[in-house]
């Protein structure tokens, strides 16, 4: 079997569970997933701007911000019905990435790390300035979201399959767009603009759009976020969120897919597994996994998986050869 | 077997055991013959770490209790999680109490943002919320949240005291304000405007906020003084308080100086911004602070120390926090103790919500605890008190925001 087809078979099971879960696990574990499931999302958006564009970006957490309080003042001022805040929140955020990354061009490497982390600090505080709307350092709080149709389904299991649903949706867009012409123009300007222009890549052009892209996954997630918790506050979307999404796709596999899902695992659940260890000090242990992981796996979770499947295609070709 | 019946029995199973342990659950949850579950959150990590110790000085009193023979024949098992400040992780880890560890009741979660967080969901699945750490004003509101309490003193019931103290005082007063730009400082700023009602327009003159990222506040200072305010409302958090003493000092503007209750601590704030800048001071209490020498003969405060040295080896003497957790974990102790053998949820608030006269050996003499079913706010009552260079001396009544 080929690496690729090893993938095919993989996907298909790895869906058919997700779709299982909801009636195996707790209300409360399957609230942990949906978390997973928005990470996941958040970690492709910034994944597709770093990972594959190579720009650095410290501030992602401002349009999970950003996305998260279009869809709360939505629903809490105007009575939208929340399917339609999730598309809105991402327009928005890929409006605002598009108008931001088009300054950001000037900025290269860790000068644009700067500058997006001005962003994640500024957050909060613009938050509570625009008191009005945010309801300020107070919130917003939103109701859950019921089933639709008459489906059996409590608000965890729904949610549970609406974050899954987009998940697909946005995973499969993903794929098709870096797969294609666009991804190679993309993954080219990171890897030597000069050579991407000279083949006639538009860099400004395509680097804008990868912040566009990528700020309206990120928003789209935060959107989510806002209808899982059911709660938006400045405190939420401190710098550290930001600096948790770096975390996630550098520890996930950098320039990867399906790295994204296995980033979003561990900034959910090892801060949880490192206070069960030690309470006294947990991000001490937090620590201790992280220098392991990228000791034992320097390209990520997905880029040693993909080094593992391959030598066991390999392997498995070979001895078919042999036989 | 078929298949399909193995599948349908395997789906099942889960759905009949938790329509089996429904009914049973719905009473008594988190409570066996020999112990009570609890769950808690707090900052052990992150911008408001510093509250962190109120955690761990709760989880040492109910050692103490479990040491000395626990409540009514029960023992007390305190779970406290970490959430970070961040209300995301509080919604996650309280759903994680309530579902998985199966908590009779939730205690002392504490940070406005965050108890917001989870006002909602934990009034929906009926858990008790009880004495939530953070003075704001809407968590007595037992039409709406019948399952949610605060604890402490609100910051609006304090900023009317001070209104109070000014309109009958100061002659012609300007007030001039210095606010921390988040709820707790807008609450201040609320309650003296309530207090002073239609006067609030006319005499405040000026008012001045600060992030709390800032590194300095002296030109909000200076701002102040040149405004022409004869009294400074002063809502600041330590690091600030100090900062504000001192330059105030330093400009050589002299005004009534109100000090919030946040940053009454002799030896964190007095101390440190200078005893001449402190001197006349002053701000309303409702607990004896550890660093105030009046208290050093004071039985309370002797057992205090004792249990800190026993229970609590690290924790910091001085540290009103330590203060503040020892005399809300009394009250719980108090209410656990009037349940008597019932502690269904339904009882733990109803007593929660019956507490008459309640003394407490850490609060200020005469201030004592009372809800009742239509009174969620327990303390409600405060004593001005002004710094004479060593202590804090209190004057005037005892102010009960509740007989207004």
């Amino acid at each position: 079997m080929t690496g690729a087809g090893l993938r095919r078979a993989i996907v298909p099971a790895a869906i058919a569970a997700a779709c299982l879960l909801p009636f195996l696990l707790s209300n409360f574990r399957l609230f942990q997933f949906t978390q997973v499931f928005i990470y996941a999302i958040a970690l492709l958006g910034l994944n597709i701007l770093t990972g594959f564009n190579g720009q650095i970006s410290l501030g992602h957490g401002a349009f999970y911000a950003l996305g998260a309080y279009t869809t709360a003042i939505m629903i809490d001022r105007w009575s939208v019905p929340y399917g339609w805040t999730i598309p809105v929140a991402g327009f928005l955020c890929l409006v605002v990435g598009f108008l931001f990354g088009i300054p950001a061009l000037r900025l290269e490497g860790l000068y644009l790390a700067l500058a997006t982390f001005a962003l994640a600090l500024a957050i909060p505080q613009i938050l509570k300035y625009f008191e009005h709307w945010t309801g300020g350092s107070q919130g917003i709080v939103l109701s859950k979201p019921d089933a639709p149709f008459g489906l059996k389904l409590n608000p965890d299991q729904w949610l549970y399959f609406v974050t899954l649903g987009v998940l697909l949706v946005l995973f499969v867009l993903a794929a098709n767009l870096l797969s294609r012409r666009t991804g190679r123009a993309i993954v080219a300007i990171r890897d030597n603009p000069i050579a991407a222009q000279a083949m006639g890549v538009n860099n400004a052009l395509y680097k804008s759009l990868t912040f566009g892209v990528s700020a309206a996954y990120t928003g789209v997630a935060g959107a989510l976020s806002a209808l899982a918790i059911a709660f938006v506050a400045p405190d939420a979307f401190n710098v550290f969120l930001s600096i948790t999404f770096l975390v996630g796709i550098v520890i996930g596999g950098l320039a990867s897919i399906s790295g994204a899902i296995f980033g979003a695992l561990f900034i959910q659940f090892v801060p949880n597994w490192a206070q069960d260890i030690s309470k006294a000090a947990p991000w001490a242990i937090y620590g201790i996994f992280l220098i392991l992981f990228m000791y034992a796996m320097p390209r990520g979770i997905a880029g040693s998986l993909r080094l593992v499947l391959g030598r066991l295609a390999r392997a498995s070709g070979g001895t078919r050869r042999a036989a | 077997m078929t298949r399909r019946s193995i599948l349908a029995l395997v789906l099942a199973a889960p759905l009949a055991l938790a329509g089996l342990a429904a009914p049973v659950a719905a009473e008594t949850v988190g409570v066996t013959a020999t112990e009570i579950k609890i769950g808690n959150t707090n900052p052990y990590s992150g911008p408001a770490s510093a509250y962190g110790t109120i955690g761990k000085a709760l989880a040492a009193y109910f050692k103490k209790v479990n040491d000395e023979g626990g409540i009514n024949g029960r023992k007390i098992n305190f779970v406290t999680l970490d959430d970070g400040y961040s209300p995301p992780k509080t919604v996650e880890m309280v759903r994680k109490l309530v579902e998985q560890e199966q908590v009779a009741f939730v205690y002392q979660t504490l940070g406005t943002p965050t108890n917001s967080a989870i006002h909602k969901y934990l009034n929906q699945s009926k858990v008790p919320h009880l004495f939530v750490a953070t003075g704001a004003t809407k968590w007595g509101d037992p039409e709406h949240f019948p399952w949610t309490m605060g604890w402490q003193p609100t910051y609006q019931t304090e900023g009317h005291i001070y209104a109070q103290y000014v309109l009958k005082n100061v002659p012609n007063p300007k007030i001039g304000i210095l606010y921390q730009n988040d709820d707790y400082g807008k609450d201040y700023v609320k309650g003296i405007k309530d207090g002073l009602g239609d006067a609030a327009k006319k005499v405040i003159v000026m008012e001045q906020s600060y992030e709390v990222t800032d590194p300095t506040i002296d030109s909000q200072i200076v701002n102040l003084k040149n405004s022409g305010a004869n009294v400074f409302y002063n809502v600041t958090i330590p690091k600030f308080a100090v900062q504000a003493i001192k330059k105030a000092h330093d400009i050589g503007w002299k005004p009534l100086h109100l000090l919030n209750n946040v940053s009454a601590s002799v030896d964190v704030v007095l101390k440190p911004a200078g005893i001449e800048a402190s001197r006349d001071l002053i701000t309303a209490l409702y607990l004896k602070d550890p660093t105030d020498p009046q208290w050093k003969n004071d039985q309370g405060m002797k057992d205090w120390l004792a249990f800190m040295q026993k229970y609590y080896a690290e924790g910091n003497t001085k540290d009103v926090f330590n203060v503040y957790a020892y005399t809300v974990a009394q009250g719980l102790a108090q209410v656990l103790k009037q349940c008597g053998s019932d502690l269904s949820r339904e009882n733990i608030m109803k007593q929660a919500a019956n507490l008459k006269n309640l003394a407490l050996p850490l609060l200020l003499p005469g201030i004592k605890v009372n809800t009742g079913p239509t009174d969620f706010y327990p303390l409600e009552q405060e004593q001005l008190a002004k710094f004479d260079g060593e202590r804090w001396v209190l004057f005037g009544e005892i102010y009960d925001a509740s007989k207004k």
